[in-house]
């Protein structure tokens, strides 16, 4: 209020200023105009005064007044009492009392969403081929997610290993580009089928199978810098999809560039149909192919040998409206066919799985999974194995899992193991994986 | 002359074409079917509306389903209820849309909470302690038909931005829609006003604006915290509390199991009624009129059912 005096003032000197260039003042108009002044000096002073009153009696009213107990609300047509951009209020972002530690502060508004998802396991058993630790925290996934400007958003996951850290994906999307496509740049999981696309949280496992971890780069997968581009193809039956995808080509040991040249291609087709409200089925076929590292010798690619890969995967999910929270089922399967260039010649591995995943109360989810793979570098080893999984959602923020995983390897003992696994999410909460 | 003539009939179905083109019909997706419900009553013929939730599907984890986004990608607007209540499963929908009407902060992206009356915004610290909390305040606001009203003013407000021919008919659809709500809900005011103060409980937190405008008490919910299942102890100690309080009534939206329900009815004696959040979440549902009109007869009924015993 006291501001708004002296900006009147400041206006009434400015007006005086410009008049004194027109003509030069006399004694009389100057005595007129200080008269002017003091009354207005006058007038603001009282009306301070009384504003300083009614302030006073508020702050009263709202002292004494009874606090709410548990909820507050936003009457209609009055502005709420945190003012955000219209920008993060179309977001669906704060009005109201703001869910920031430390009271409102503007550039809180803007941070990106954070979560944090902690991976904990535990193994029992034997495994004298590729044991995994007693107990480990096998991985923390810490997640950034915005929206850049009107038009792009980012996110990043960042995991913590006990390897070290890792930047698992971290990409620009650019949701509305004419022509209708999505377009992607930054370092992400490559859309190979339907595993490779999934981080370890979301997967209905404590493991990846076999055919990932033999044919598909392990853990990790295809996952390196690149440009993604997707576009649905019109047509009046299902949807359609059309994914084509360049990276650098360094994804762990299954792709391997030594020259700027040595890019790695990855392409998805991907089909979507509802049977029913509640059935749906997906299907893909994928390819990918890129310089691996049979000839690389000191950081130098002598051999220039290729591994090609085609998949094709299919998922079929059932999920009644009316208890969707209660009960549903995905089958899922992948096949993936890898065909490696190495000294010896071209390699061609074949790999599988097939799993089921029903959900039988609101908390419980029980399934099996049956693996089968070749290796790349030496299709006459096939490993396979048997798994079967029980889960246990707390809340929608943790799970415990148990698995009981029975591995025939090529070479070595069969292996009989128990796994455990504790998942727990802070932070924003994300989307519910599809 | 022929050719004349063949270029005076092009020019004339070009013309004709226009209008035509300019009175198109505005894509309407919205999130839910009340929403849906009252975009149709705005929007009357000149707009085609359509929901991606079921009205008996819990809005909290509709599934994100490519087909979605094919609705999406042509969509003129999106309606959404916002306060998070579809933060599991729109964003995706949205990113993937490659619409950009569509997209958060664009004009064709309308967030339906921004100017109604929201409750139990939580106050200071929140923390998941108190279960899948909506830290902007419920979401189930539409249950108040005073909000109705305000969501149908946003509604127009867009529709006669992107259709200013149009502005006149949605304009009076709306003032008509108003006018028909300010006498259902004079009507249905009335029709609890005998009722006031009953005590109930909700087995989720989808019904305080209901609550608040007819008068109902609800004094405990099944659930423990939202979005938590309920468990024997806290069952135990709501069971007691409605003996206590004389609580004979259990209301439950139409997608949660009715086992907990049923058990906590035969031990205190209370009605439990399925009742339907929105339109939709039963077959006789079709508009949200009917959605007041259901849930209150269902509500008196066993009101009076309950005085009888």
């Amino acid at each position: 209020m006291n501001s708004r005096g002296i900006t009147c003032t400041i206006i009434v000197l400015s007006v005086l200023c410009c008049n004194g260039f027109a003509q030069t003042p006399t004694a009389a108009d100057l005595n007129a105009l200080r008269a002017q002044l003091d009354a207005i000096k006058a007038d603001y002073d009282k009306r301070i005064q009384a504003l300083e009153m009614q302030v006073q009696a508020l702050q009263t009213q709202v002292q004494t007044a009874p606090k709410p107990e548990t909820a507050a609300v936003v009457p209609p047509g009055q502005p709420p009492a945190a003012e955000v951009p219209a920008g993060a209020q179309g977001a669906g972002g704060p009005t109201g009392a703001l869910p920031v530690y430390g009271g409102v502060a503007s550039s809180k508004v803007f941070n990106p969403d954070i979560a944090v998802i902690g991976d904990f396991l535990g193994a029992a058993g034997s495994n004298k081929v590729n044991p995994d630790p007693a107990l480990e925290l096998h991985e923390s996934e810490a997640a950034f997610q915005a929206i850049v400007d009107p038009y792009a958003r980012a996110d990043f996951f960042i995991s913590f290993g006990e390897q070290g850290v890792n930047l698992e994906e971290g990409y620009l999307t650019f949701p509305a580009i004419p022509g209708g496509l999505l377009v992607k740049v930054g370092k992400m999981r490559a859309a190979f089928g339907k595993i490779n696309t999934l981080h370890n949280h979301v997967l209905p496992w404590t493991d990846r199978p076999l055919v990932t971890t033999q044919l598909v780069g392990g853990e990790d997968g295809i996952n390196d810098a690149g440009l993604s581009v997707a576009r649905l193809i019109p047509n009046p039956w299902i949807f359609l999809e059309a994914t084509g995808q360049v990276f650098r080509g360094d994804s762990n040991d299954l792709f391997k560039s030594s020259k700027r040249g040595d890019v790695t291609y990855v392409g998805h087709l991907r089909g979507y149909q509802d049977i029913t409200e509640n059935t749906n089925i997906d299907l893909g076929v994928s390819f990918s192919r890129g310089h691996n590292a049979a000839g690389v010798v000191n950081d130098f690619d002598l051999g220039r040998f290729r591994t090609t890969l085609y998949g094709a995967d299919a998922t079929i999910r059932w999920r009644p409206l009316k208890r969707s929270i209660y009960h549903s089922f995905v089958g899922r399967s992948e096949f993936v066919w890898s065909r490696r260039g190495q000294p010896d010649g071209v390699q061609s591995a074949l790999g599988y799985y097939f799993s089921g995943d029903y959900q039988f109360a609101r908390r419980w989810f029980a399934g099996v999974r049956y693996d089968r793979s070749k290796r790349a570098d030496d299709p006459s080893l096939v490993d396979k194995g048997q798994s079967a999984i029980l889960t246990y959602w707390p809340s929608e923020f943790s799970q415990v899992r148990g698995q009981y995983r029975r591995t025939q390897y090529a070479v070595g003992p069969t292996a009989n193991e128990f796994l455990m696994q504790f998942q727990f999410s802070i932070g924003a909460h994300g989307a519910h994986p599809f | 002359m022929k050719i004349k003539n063949c270029l005076a009939v092009l020019v004339t179905l070009f013309m004709a074409s226009l209008p035509a083109q300019g009175q198109s019909k505005l894509n309407v997706i919205t999130t839910t079917e009340d929403l849906a419900a009252i975009a149709r009553e705005v929007g009357g013929d000149h707009t085609t509306v359509e929901s991606i939730a079921r009205g008996y599907q819990d809005p909290h984890f509709v599934e994100a389903k490519p087909s979605f986004i094919l609705k999406l990608q042509k969509a003129d607007m999106l309606i959404l209820v916002g306060r998070d209540l579809e933060i599991g499963w729109l964003p995706p929908l949205i990113q993937q849309s490659r619409n950009s009407k569509v997209q958060v902060g664009a004009d064709g992206y309308l967030d339906a909470s921004l100017q109604v009356r929201i409750l139990e915004i939580p106050q200071g610290q929140i923390t998941r302690a108190e279960g899948d909390v909506h830290p902007l305040g419920n979401p189930h606001y539409w249950l108040d038909p005073e909000n109705g009203k305000i969501i149908a003013r946003e509604i127009f407000d867009k529709f006669a931005h992107f259709r200013p021919n149009d502005r006149a008919y949605f304009e009076q659809r709306l003032n008509d829609f108003v006018n028909r709500i300010n006498d259902a809900a004079k009507r249905w005011v009335a029709l609890m006003a005998p009722y006031k103060g009953t005590k109930v409980v909700t087995y989720h937190r989808s019904f305080p604006n209901f609550a608040e405008r007819f008068g109902l008490n609800i004094v405990g919910y099944v659930e423990p915290k939202p979005g938590i299942p309920p468990t024997p102890q806290h069952t135990l100690d709501l069971i007691n509390e409605m003996k206590k309080t004389n609580v004979k009534l259990v209301l439950v939206e139409p997608y949660f199991d009715l086992k907990t329900p049923n058990a906590i009815g035969r031990e205190t004696g209370a009605e439990v009624l399925v009742m339907p959040p929105s339109v939709g979440g039963v077959k006789e549902v079709t508009d949200y009129f009917k959605l007041f009109d259901y849930d209150l007869n269902l509500l008196i009924n066993a009101i009076k059912k309950i005085s009888a015993k």
